[in-house]
């Protein structure tokens, strides 16, 4: 920046670099320390590593503007910090208040300075105000990207977490079902629990209905599907975890059933699954 | 909030409906108003299914609409009034759409019949071209 303005700002800012640092960080800090995340010498090294960006990028651009590629370092520190602190849990505001606690030091550093000048005065001011009303707003539109990248990692976590299909015993499968079940998940439990018969050769799968909430036509739909499907590998459907007030809404919606094996809770499917494969649990009698 | 006969009816919440996330959150606003209301579990069950039926045909054939839930109070009755509003194409022989096993999608044909069976009051208005109004009620004696 060769403007005599843009030069008072440098030279403002390295003249005045450690009170600058120091009032910055009391205006920030009790916000950094209320989070119990950081300590005061990791703050006050964070403050300096971005004022040394800062002036870095003042000192190569003619114009205040934080879209311009001379502001990129300061972009990207800013990001780093903005994504470290999505991640701790800071909230938007505290993190955009990282920036903005910058202003006031600043304004009053640049009055006594340009005391003489109110036209340089107003001008300047106007540009920081601006410069840094921008880098505010960047990290906040920062956190939200991160923020959203961590929910829909969590989403596809979710996603294959709620689908396990076990072995209960020789040939017995389970398929514990959890949660709603719109159709990219039943997507992923059809093929979960048809890969896994056919690695198990089992006869028989369970699907447990339990944890799931609400059973509607859909849902209804998508496992009388799944159960076909099994069925077309050669493997028997039983549905557990019809509760009262689940078998009293299927009967209400119409939905028919009566093809497939279903009981109420899944150790009685259990009871029949080991029935059907010839298999029985002997519990040892006393006399034994 | 709105009289009409003895019925007062108080808009309780309101839900846009243009993807299967809302539809999640529509179910989840039904239950707890319908837990609140003092719904048995097998009602509560009733009536959000009913919900969840017609909160997806707004969605699948109407092309996304929003609904209104209100609290009704009617002497010694209480009870949840659901509002589905679309302005999709409409549905053109409403009484062939009610019958079982009737769809224009890939459905059971269940859906709209099963939700006028889960509730006690129910009521379409559809007019082709223009959208659908369909709106269901569930009592509980107080």
């Amino acid at each position: 920046m060769d403007t005599p303005k843009g030069a008072a700002l440098i030279e403002i800012l390295s003249r005045h670099r450690d009170a600058l640092l120091t009032e910055w960080l009391d205006q920030h800090l009790s916000i950094a320390l209320r989070r119990g995340l950081t300590t005061e010498a990791e703050m006050r090294e964070q403050f300096r590593s971005f004022l040394n960006v800062f002036t870095d990028a003042l000192q190569r651009s003619d114009i205040l503007d934080a879209n311009r590629p001379e502001w990129e370092p300061v972009r990207a520190f800013l990001a780093e910090m903005s994504a470290h602190r999505a991640r701790q849990g800071y909230t938007p505001v505290e993190t955009a208040t990282f920036v903005f606690s910058l202003k006031q030091p600043l304004y009053v550093r640049l009055r006594t300075e340009l005391d003489d000048d109110p036209a340089a005065l107003s001008e300047v001011s106007w540009n920081v105000n601006l410069l840094l009303d921008s880098l505010g707003l960047f990290t906040t539109e920062v956190f939200q990207r991160s923020r959203e990248s961590i929910i829909a990692r969590q989403q596809e976590e979710l996603l294959e977490l709620s689908t396990p299909v076990v072995q209960l015993w020789e040939g017995i499968l389970a398929l514990p079902l959890i949660g709603t079940l719109d159709s990219a998940r039943t997507q992923v439990v059809m093929e979960s629990l048809l890969q896994k018969i056919v690695e198990t050769g089992a006869g028989i799968a369970i699907i447990d209905i339990t944890g799931v909430p609400t059973v509607d036509t859909l849902v209804a739909q998508h496992l009388l599907k799944t159960v076909a499907a099994a069925r077309l590998m050669g493997a028997d459907c039983i549905i557990s975890g019809i509760r009262p007030q689940i078998a009293q809404t299927i009967v209400h919606l119409g939905v028919d059933l009566t093809n497939v094996t279903t009981k109420s809770t899944l150790a009685d499917a259990f009871t029949v699954a080991l029935q059907r494969t010839g298999s029985s649990v002997l519990t040892p009698s006393a006399t034994a | 909030m709105m009289h009409v006969g003895d019925v007062t009816e108080t808009l309780a919440a309101e839900v846009g409906l243009r993807s299967d996330e809302e539809i999640v959150r529509l179910r989840q606003i039904v239950r707890d108003h319908a837990i609140a209301q003092g719904f048995s579990l097998v009602d509560q069950t009733k009536f959000v299914t009913a919900a969840s039926e017609l909160a997806r045909n707004t969605l699948q054939y109407g092309g996304g609409g929003d609904a209104r839930l209100s609290k009704l109070t009617n002497g010694v009755r209480v009870g949840l009034r659901l509002r589905f509003v679309d302005r999709g194409p409409g549905i053109a022989d409403i009484e062939r759409a009610l019958r079982d096993g009737f769809t224009s999608g890939g459905g059971l044909g269940l859906g709209l019949g099963g939700a006028r069976r889960l509730c006690d009051e129910f009521e379409i208005q559809s007019e082709p071209g223009k959208g659908t109004v369909v709106s269901i009620t569930k009592w509980k004696l107080r």
